[in-house]
């Protein structure tokens, strides 16, 4: 207040205005209006210098070509797909893979590294060290050269389709893949499904009311036995009054390949692989850091008001070691997506794998590389703001 | 290997963002060695030998537009590159020339904004099968796997080809084409198409060539041809009559060997040719010396083609289309006058 004051007087007693540029906020605005304009200046002059290029050298510009007809095969794809279809479709079926491949990764290797993570910290001396060991293998070796290993491994040892390995019937294992029957379509899978969807709505009231009354009358209920009933009981109880329709679309070896049945390549068991093994030891090393970031204090705590171990993990230890689990577990889910790219190597149809053969067959590099762009960021974002919004549910509640 | 195709593709969109300057031969002159895209891993075509030197019919086109603007074929850096590469490191001016078995189209010609020289090689796309698996014809390839390179005219044929025949087939693509080999003599596919000279350049590097066989039917017009950047006619012109002069000197005669004696030749269209009437070399902006230089250094075209991939090589193959046209063949220079 007294500073303010005396600045005050000191003003007044010069009676000039300050000059602009002794004002500290002035001169930050000013900054950066000079700085926005240096980069607008630098943009509009790449921008205007990549337009007149392409123009001098009459390559095609503009995003026309997504609507053309892509004439190239994708070797898997979770859609109907076929070469007459545009590169629009082409590109979807790219992200699909890619989503295909982050999503399973991500869930497995979130369970394979937490088991990692708390093996590392077990007291007993041969898992602690086994974890140890496998975590420090895995991380020092480059991700790339892991997938070339394990895609070796499947064309290399494996047998050829007709040669198959056949461990129970239906199931086929040959350098080709892994190749599954499958359940055929029957209508009566729609109710199932919507009975399932009905269970998750009642487990999820259920939870609800069996709090509410252990707030109010401290009573437990079997929250858990009763839910997994419902989750199983529920859908299997529609499926039985429709009389339990069921056939396989089981694989049989005609030709060349095996037909029916479904089949998970080479390409797609590799990088899979490779990324769960690569990043789950990543995720090992921050679930350790995270439990161990709650102090003794709290277990000890937690085991004299007489809660069970479990309870003190999921009610003590988890909620306290979670916050500062979810901000790097996010970023590693970020790598795996983003390692997910590393699938042109080994032949996997990802976004980028579809992506350069688009730039290729188009000659439109500039666009191909700003689709490549948008859709990991959009990949990125979202897996973000939903962890984000998970990292607000778990976060310790303050009072 | 990502790494590497991305930083290509971000330098050709930054390339691209940068401003034009003087014209190619300038440059290459200033440079002091020309700079050529090649394949890398095509035995016959273009690939390094033990000793780490490059050899190959692309190759050796190179090098013959090295010795056309310098007067030495060994002033030349190759830089191997994959099918995605390619066109996007000629675009964003990596490279000065491509001789990389890039099949000349109509939509490369327009819309990537590049230009094809005379072909230096007549292909057609074929496929490659184990022999064990008792195939005799491509139309009994219902239901294969088929290995093939992302990024060609090979992957775009085959769909085309399936497609037409009402056959289904599975593709496994794979960028790097020594990647893809591996995968296909591993037995991850059935069949490996490609050009049939690359697949008679793999299949002599392969673990076991006898136990592989190319397929009769070719299923399409590969022609195969140097190539340049839109927007420099000059350049265009060197590398176009560099490839033109392989063909005209076979046509005369005229090889490394006899070169010095032709000339003393008394024909005036021989004289021209090789710089004894000056002319032809100042209208290219070359030295009247150039296609001395080529054919003395490194060959004419029949000689390229025995060296590399002819009936003596590995790869045994017959010239056919790329006969002279005297001979039945396809290849024809236009008049040097």
């Amino acid at each position: 207040m007294a500073l303010n004051t005396s600045r005050t007087d000191a003003a007044a007693l010069h009676e000039k205005p300050e000059p602009f540029w002794l004002d500290p906020k002035k001169r930050a605005v000013l900054f950066q209006i000079l700085v926005l304009g240096v980069v607008g200046l630098i943009a509009w002059y790449l921008i205007s210098n990549t337009v007149a290029n392409l123009q001098r050298q009459k390559i095609a510009t503009g995003f026309d070509f997504l609507g053309k007809e892509a004439a190239f095969e994708i070797g898997e794809s979770l859609i109907a797909y076929d070469a007459s279809n545009t590169y629009a479709r082409a590109l979807v079926v790219g992200a699909l893979n890619t989503v295909k491949v982050s999503f399973i990764g991500i869930v497995i290797t979130v369970i394979l590294g937490t088991f990692i993570g708390i093996a590392r910290l077990s007291s007993n001396w041969l898992i602690s060290r086994l974890a140890a060991a496998y975590i420090e293998f895995m991380q020092d070796i480059p991700v790339l050269i892991q997938l070339f290993f394990w895609y070796a491994i499947f064309y290399e040892t494996l047998p050829s389709p007709r040669q198959a390995l056949n461990p129970m019937h239906g199931v086929f294992l040959c350098n080709r893949g892994l190749i599954m029957p499958v359940p055929e379509f029957h209508p009566a899978y729609r109710y199932v499904f919507l009975a399932f969807v009905a269970a998750c709505f009642l487990v999820w009231g259920l939870r609800r009311w069996a709090r509410k009354r252990q707030d109010e009358t401290g009573k437990t209920f079997p929250v858990f036995r009763v839910s997994l009933g419902l989750l199983v009981g529920l859908p299997l109880a529609v499926w039985m009054a429709l009389g339990s329709p069921f056939s396989l679309n089981v694989p049989e070896l005609r030709g060349f390949n095996f037909r029916g049945g479904t089949t998970l390549s080479p390409e797609f068991m590799a990088l899979l692989l490779g990324l769960i093994l690569y990043t789950a030891a990543f995720v090992a090393e921050v679930v350790r850091a995270g439990i161990q970031s709650v102090s003794k204090g709290q277990r000890e705590a937690a085991m004299s008001l007489g809660l069970r171990p479990a309870q003190v993990l999921r009610l003590v230890i988890l909620p306290q070691a979670l916050r500062v689990i979810i901000p790097p577990l996010t970023s590693q889910m970020l790598n795996l997506t983003k390692n997910s790219s590393l699938a042109v190597a080994i032949g996997y149809p990802d976004f980028v794998s579809v992506a350069n053969t688009t730039i290729n067959q188009t000659g439109q590099s500039i666009e191909g590389v700003a689709l490549i762009m948008v859709v990991y960021l959009f990949f990125s974002l979202s897996t973000s703001a939903f962890m984000n919004w998970y990292n607000k549910k778990v976060k310790l509640v303050e009072r | 290997m990502k790494r590497i195709r991305i930083f290509v593709v971000l330098l050709a969109v930054l390339a691209l963002a940068l401003p034009a300057n003087a014209g190619t031969l300038d440059e290459v002159k200033a440079r002091g060695y020309l700079i050529a895209g090649v394949n890398g891993s095509v035995f016959g075509f273009s690939m390094p030998d033990e000793k780490g030197v490059w050899k190959g019919l692309d190759v050796d086109t190179a090098r013959a537009i090295a010795a056309a603007v310098f007067g030495d074929a060994n002033k030349i850096k190759f830089v191997p590159l994959t099918a995605v590469q390619r066109l996007p490191a000629l675009q964003s001016k990596e490279i000065d020339v491509l001789c990389r078995n890039t099949t000349q189209t109509l939509t490369r010609e327009t819309t990537n904004g590049l230009n094809f020289v005379h072909v230096n090689f007549y292909d057609g796309q074929g496929f490659m099968v184990p022999k064990k698996l008792g195939v005799k014809s491509a139309k009994e390839l219902d239901g294969a796997t088929v290995c093939v390179l992302p990024g060609t005219t090979t992957e775009l044929n085959a769909a085309d080809f399936f497609r037409k025949n009402n056959m289904q087939w599975k593709p496994v693509v794979i960028e790097q084409a020594a990647e893809l080999n591996k995968a296909f003599f591993a037995g991850r596919c059935d069949v490996l198409t490609s050009d049939v000279s690359q697949l008679a350049g793999h299949r002599a590097v392969a673990p076991d060539p006898n136990e592989y066989v190319i397929l009769p039917e070719v299923i399409s017009k590969e022609p195969l041809a140097p190539v340049v950047r839109h927007g420099d006619d000059q350049w265009y012109d060197i590398v176009n009559w560099t490839v033109m002069a392989l063909i005209q000197a076979e046509e005369f005669g005229i090889t490394s060997q006899n070169v010095d004696e032709m000339l003393k030749s008394n024909d005036p269209e021989i004289q021209r040719f090789l710089g004894v009437t000056p002319g032809m070399g100042a209208a290219l902006g070359l030295d009247e010396k150039w296609a001395y230089n080529i054919i003395k250094q490194v060959g004419n075209y029949g000689e390229i083609f025995e060296r590399n991939v002819g009936p003596n090589t590995p790869l045994a193959m017959e010239r056919g289309l790329n006969a002279l046209w005297t001979q039945g063949g396809l290849m024809y220079a236009a008049p040097f006058r």
